[in-house]
């Protein structure tokens, strides 16, 4: 059981000690000249004005709903896209036909955003 | 090939997280990513039997689990920028006008 | 793909037809409130009759997973009944509240469909998509005006506790499909002696069961119950707590039934069915006693009902389950006459209705008073009104099942509810208060008060013509 693993065990090793001898090797072979210019932001552009760490406009929020929504309903026109030259010999038109009224239900709930102004930034 | 109860052990271990996840936080946000987790944990469920039986209906089942997801993902999202609108907080602590 | 598929779940068809129809009026006509109450009064009434008509054809269709005729049409028609009237009722209170807009009846909608699909399915994938869309557009409704806190935290909290739930039935259902090899409900009832021998299918079937006591308001998973009938609106708790519970008493009973006819082992099932029963019943009905807020009473009185149609489905017999259809078909008429009658008393969203608001009603308004008596009488299950029958069926089934210890604990909770109900009775009958109190009635809500007396009244002077009606089309 445990053999089987072994290879990998000894790849994830090996690229645990390559990479870590990398990040040491650059400090052996590199020159230092510590500079505290170096560990600000942008080291020859603009001062920072405030910290980054705020809070998101709710704007995002909303985009974010939106893309969720949109973006998972690709999942059912992958296996309908493999499958669509069998189907299509199954049930014929049918199957082509279902796909739209999918679409026209997506469309429906795009449309009803787009009108609702929800897609509006300001 | 590694066997079965492997996988529903971890999605058991993963539905209890969500679980315990769910009666400890109290940030609505934080419980709505706990369930989130559970539901993830019924796909990989669902997902494991149905490669071991060799029938295509789970899978089938984990699609339909995932737009539910997302669907609740929205609403929920949307049910919580609504209450911080008026409260201008999501600590489900703070939430309680009703009372018995 | 036959048409006769397509004829014969035409229901479905229609409301998510108009559902999808109305999202596009929505988007594109400006003053589309009134046109979509319109255009959803009239695809009810198709629903209804067409299901009604159709009631003799029974089919199983795509390959068993949707059935259709007979009992799913008795349930399509209570549903889409439930959602008539509420819609009727719902559009002048809304109007009062200055929040009227296409979308409440879109999310209705929406709803309804989920209801139907969990009545109809066959398969445990779709009864699970069919509760999502229910639920859904529940939290959604819940939260119907965003710009009402208590509204907000009505549906913040249904949100939260209701996904929850549902994580339990879905992990319930990945169980089962693991143990029984498909998610098909008539295989798996087939099948049922054999699987109950796995942990893993009764370990699923628990899981199941929390899921769906949750969605019908049973004791354990109750505690959401009285904060989101109180904070939604109301006419939006009339639909949740009538329609949502009718169409997750419909699923449960299809998943239990066909295991309880043939010659099965339903003992484990029955006794924890019992147990949320007797919990449900005493925990309601005590709770309700010490409630002053209307809707809250209300709501505790839902879980004691839940617990008195759980009897029905414990009993685990022909007379139970019809006795469980019949009770919920009295009960919605009865909840949402309640929750109208207390709605008229709103003029926004933000008033609470309590028990001193309803003193001296029978002065001012004495038609008003008298229906929400025969309301609260038939809430309390004495005789001449349905709520009577609907109890002495389902207490009927538990003495015929040997489970008499349900039934009399049903009789000594139905004695302590009738406290609460004849309460409200008392507050308006024999107390007098010098204020004059509003209520804003109209044509509509006094047509929809009248059906659902009217209702009640004829399910209590004949019960065996529903009944038997029921009878008939259970398998």
């Amino acid at each position: 059981m445990i053999e089987q693993y072994i290879p990998l065990i000894l790849a994830i090793l090996i690229a645990l000690l390559f990479s870590l001898f990398l990040l040491k090797a650059s400090s052996w072979f590199g020159p230092q000249r510590p500079n505290p210019e170096k560990l600000s932001t942008y080291e020859s552009g603009m001062e920072p004005v405030r910290t980054a760490r705020e809070r998101f406009s709710v704007k995002f929020y909303i985009v974010a709903i939106m893309f969720i929504i949109f973006d998972i309903e690709v999942v059912f026109l992958y296996p309908w896209a493999v499958n669509l030259k069998n189907l299509i010999d199954l049930m014929g038109f049918f199957i082509i036909a279902e796909m739209f009224i999918f679409i026209i239900i997506l469309l429906a709930g795009y449309l009803y955003l787009l009108k609702k102004g929800a897609l509006k930034w300001d | 090939m590694i066997p079965l109860k492997y996988y529903l052990i971890l999605s058991a271990a993963f539905f209890s997280i969500g679980i315990i996840g769910v009666l400890t936080r109290r940030n609505a946000i934080i419980i709505f990513m706990c369930i989130e987790l559970m539901l993830n944990a019924v796909n990989l469920t669902l997902v494991s039997f149905s490669s071991f039986f060799g029938d295509s209906s789970g899978q089938i089942f984990v699609f339909f689990v995932m737009a539910v997801a997302a669907a609740e993902a929205a609403v929920g999202l949307a049910i919580i920028i609504a209450l911080f609108r008026n409260k201008l907080t999501i600590n489900v602590d703070e939430v309680n006008i009703f009372k018995w | 793909m036959e048409q006769q598929t397509f004829l014969n779940i035409l229901p479905i068809l229609i409301v998510s037809t108009t559902t999808i129809a109305t999202i596009f009026v929505e988007a594109f006509y400006k003053r589309s409130d009134n046109l979509i109450y319109w255009l959803s009064i009239v695809s009810l009434i198709l629903t209804l009759i067409y299901s009604i008509l159709t009631i003799n054809v029974q089919n199983l269709n795509f390959s068993n997973t949707l059935h259709s005729g007979g009992i799913t049409n008795l349930f399509y028609f209570v549903l889409s009944l439930t959602s008539l009237l509420v819609i009727i009722s719902a559009r002048d209170y809304l109007l009062r509240a200055k929040y009227h807009h296409g979308e409440f009846y879109i999310l209705i909608f929406s709803s309804l469909l989920g209801m139907m699909l969990m009545a109809s399915s066959r398969d445990l994938i779709l009864t699970f998509l069919g509760l999502e869309l229910m639920s859904l557009s529940f939290y959604v409704l819940a939260g119907y005006n965003r710009k009402v806190l208590f509204n907000n935290e009505a549906s913040l909290k249904y949100f939260l506790l209701g996904a929850f739930a549902s994580g339990f039935l879905l992990y319930g259902i990945a169980l089962i499909y693991g143990s029984a090899q498909t998610t098909n409900i008539l295989l798996i009832v087939n099948e049922f002696n054999n699987l109950l021998l796995k942990p893993l299918f009764v370990l699923g079937l628990v899981l199941l069961l929390i899921g769906f006591s949750f969605k019908v308001a049973s004791v354990p998973f109750h505690m959401w119950v009285p904060d989101v009938y109180e904070g939604s609106p109301t006419v939006v708790s009339a639909l949740m707590s009538t329609a949502g519970k009718t169409a997750a008493f419909a699923a449960l009973i299809i998943s239990f039934y066909g295991s309880t006819t043939s010659q099965v082992n339903f003992e484990i099932v029955a006794k924890i069915i019992s147990y949320l029963a007797i919990a449900s019943m005493l925990i309601g009905s005590i709770t309700a006693i010490a409630q002053t807020n209307l809707k809250r009473m209300l709501a505790y009185s839902s879980i004691a009902h839940a617990g008195y149609m759980l009897i029905g489905i414990a009993s685990a017999n022909k007379l139970g389950m019809s006795g469980v259809i019949f009770y919920l078909i009295v009960y919605s008429f009865m909840n949402v006459a309640s929750f109208i009658l207390i709605s008229l008393m709103e003029n926004d969203f933000e008033k609470r209705i309590s028990l001193n608001d309803f003193i001296g009603l029978a002065n001012t308004h004495p038609w008003y008073a008298a229906i929400m008596a025969l309301m609260m009488f038939a809430l309390s299950g004495l005789p001449p009104f349905g709520g009577f029958f609907g109890k002495y069926y389902v207490f009927l089934a538990a003495i015929k099942a040997d489970l008499t210890y349900l039934a009399v604990i049903g009789v000594i909770s139905s004695v302590i509810s009738a406290y609460f109900y004849l309460r409200v009775v008392v507050y308006m009958y024999f107390r007098t208060n010098e204020e004059r109190k509003d209520i804003f009635h109209t044509s509509a809500d006094n047509f929809v008060l009248v059906l659902c007396t009217l209702f009640v009244l004829q399910l209590g002077i004949t019960p065996n013509l529903v009944l038997d009606l029921i009878t008939r089309f259970l398998p």
